[in-house]
């Protein structure tokens, strides 16, 4: 077992893991912080996105161990309170989920696609940023839209990433 | 997963050493093709040795007429360095086209090259510029650096350092992309140094990447798509499978060549 310690949305974390354990393992199994999703763990359609160090990855990816001193941003680090993120809001707002199994994965990749691209995103390019990023409900049109609305919310002067 | 142990050198030398006491061990760079192994277990490695933690590893340098690029250095690092845009725009071009953003953010070109799958893109980059592979033990061309399917130049103990990619006047490279994995179904790097010119085919060969001669001949007596119209790639060591044919890849070969050499003339 290896002693990790971290900071995950703002909170300094530690823990005792195996170095096996995966990022997302160490999420929702010993922080209970279950927003994160595993939809494949085979590193495809993107479920498991986080922010680690201002980057969005994989967490299924990645080992808890190479995440010793890093920052962490999971979708519960986005809402100010009770005050949703803009991209959160904008998901809302523009129906971009159904059974919601993505959507933290989704929401996490569109806020780093701003974060990168900024705020004015055409169709293009976020149908092409969002490839890494599987839905099987809502055929992504209305993500495509929630993720531009959301982009425009963010550069209005909406709220960065709460943790961030 | 299978369990294993794990260690964090600090420098190329312990990471060797590492791997030299650690009988099966393995170098762990952005993860983003030995984790997935492992998770299937198709690969059980008793200890991992990450180089995350090594000092320089990565980064982005211009040294005389190369460009050399560290070990540990992210694609998404690549694809939008200004020195990599300068210098070989095709090369960020390629980088960019790998994987998605967040593989993008976590895999690395050493990875890439040591790993050396046969639809990887950096294999065919590192072929057609010329590149030579710097490791802790010697320099290695890239001509002699892909051996064959998974399989590298690279020793038991042997770290991939840097690579460090000759400037070229003109460069490309061109992906049919299969849409579920993003690898390259058919891709096809061309360079032009001077008088020489390179053509370099990923995905498509039974045995990994390799140069196409015939188009290089080709495009040596005129730089131009058009030098390769009517030029048919044999179907024979092409590989076929669910995705496409050995036919269907072949006749890609030419296609993506041509589209190369109109995004390399155009830069
Ligand atoms: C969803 C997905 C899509 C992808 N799409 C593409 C694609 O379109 N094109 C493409 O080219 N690749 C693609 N990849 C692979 C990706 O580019 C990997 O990052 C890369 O192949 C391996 O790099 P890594 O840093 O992740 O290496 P790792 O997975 O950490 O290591 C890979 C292998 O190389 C060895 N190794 C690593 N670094 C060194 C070193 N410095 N010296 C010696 N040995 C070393 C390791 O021991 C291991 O055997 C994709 C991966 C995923 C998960
Ligand atoms: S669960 Fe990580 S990519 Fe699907
Ligand atoms: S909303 Fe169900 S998978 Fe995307």
């Amino acid at each position: 077992m290896t002693m990790i310690s971290m900071t995950v949305n703002g909170k300094a974390v530690s823990g005792n893991v195996e170095p096996r354990t995966l990022l997302v393992q160490f999420l929702r199994e010993n922080l209970r912080l279950t927003g994160t999703h595993v939809g494949c763990d085979t590193s495809q359609c993107g479920a498991c996105v986080v922010h680690v160090d201002g980057a969005a990855v994989k967490s299924c990816t990645m080992l808890a161990v190479s995440c010793e001193g890093s920052h962490v941003t999971t979708i519960e680090g986005l809402a100010n309170g009770t005050e949703l993120h803009p991209m959160q809001a904008a998901f809302r707002e523009h129906h971009g989920l159904q059974c919601g199994f993505c959507t933290p994965g989704m929401i996490m990749t569109a806020v780093d696609i701003v974060n990168r691209k900024g705020s004015t995103l055409d169709e293009h390019t976020i149908r092409e940023e969002l490839e890494g990023n599987i839905c099987r409900c809502t055929g992504y049109h209305n993500i495509v839209k929630a993720v531009e609305a959301g982009a425009q919310a963010m550069g209005a002067g909406g709220m960065q990433a709460a943790a961030e | 997963m299978y369990a294993f142990s794990y260690h964090q050198p600090k420098t190329v030398r312990q990471a060797a050493s590492l791997l030299a006491k650690n009988e099966d061990g393995k170098i762990l760079a952005g993860g983003q093709t030995l984790l997935p192994t492992m998770k299937q277990r198709l690969a059980a490695p008793p200890a991992l040795i990450d180089l995350s933690k090594v000092e320089g590893l990565s980064g982005i340098e211009l040294k005389g007429r190369s460009l050399v690029i560290g070990a540990m250095t992210k694609h998404a690092h690549v694809a939008t360095s200004e020195i990599v845009r300068q210098a070989i725009p095709g090369l960020a071009d390629m980088a960019g086209l790998i994987g998605d953003p967040a593989v993008r953010n976590r895999g690395t070109i050493g990875g890439s090259v040591a790993n050396n799958d046969p639809a990887a893109d950096y294999p065919a980059a590192c072929l057609a510029l010329g590149a030579t592979i710097i490791t802790n033990m010697r320099k290695v061309p890239a001509d002699q650096f892909f051996t064959g399917l998974f399989e590298t130049a690279l020793e038991p103990g042997e770290v991939v350092v840097k690579v460090a990619f000759p400037i070229v006047s003109k460069a490309a490279y061109a992906k049919f992309r299969n849409p579920a994995s993003r690898y390259a179904m058919v891709g096809v790097f061309v360079a032009k140094r001077g008088s020489d010119i390179r053509v370099a085919v990923t995905g498509a060969g039974a045995n990994g990447v390799f140069r196409a001669t015939a188009l290089e001949e080709a495009l040596k007596k005129r730089f131009s798509p058009k030098s390769l119209d009517g030029i048919s790639m044999p179907a024979t060591g092409i590989n076929g499978d669910i995705h496409a044919s050995p036919e269907y890849r072949a006749h890609l070969i030419t296609v993506m060549a041509k589209r190369a050499v109109t995004a390399a003339i155009g830069k």
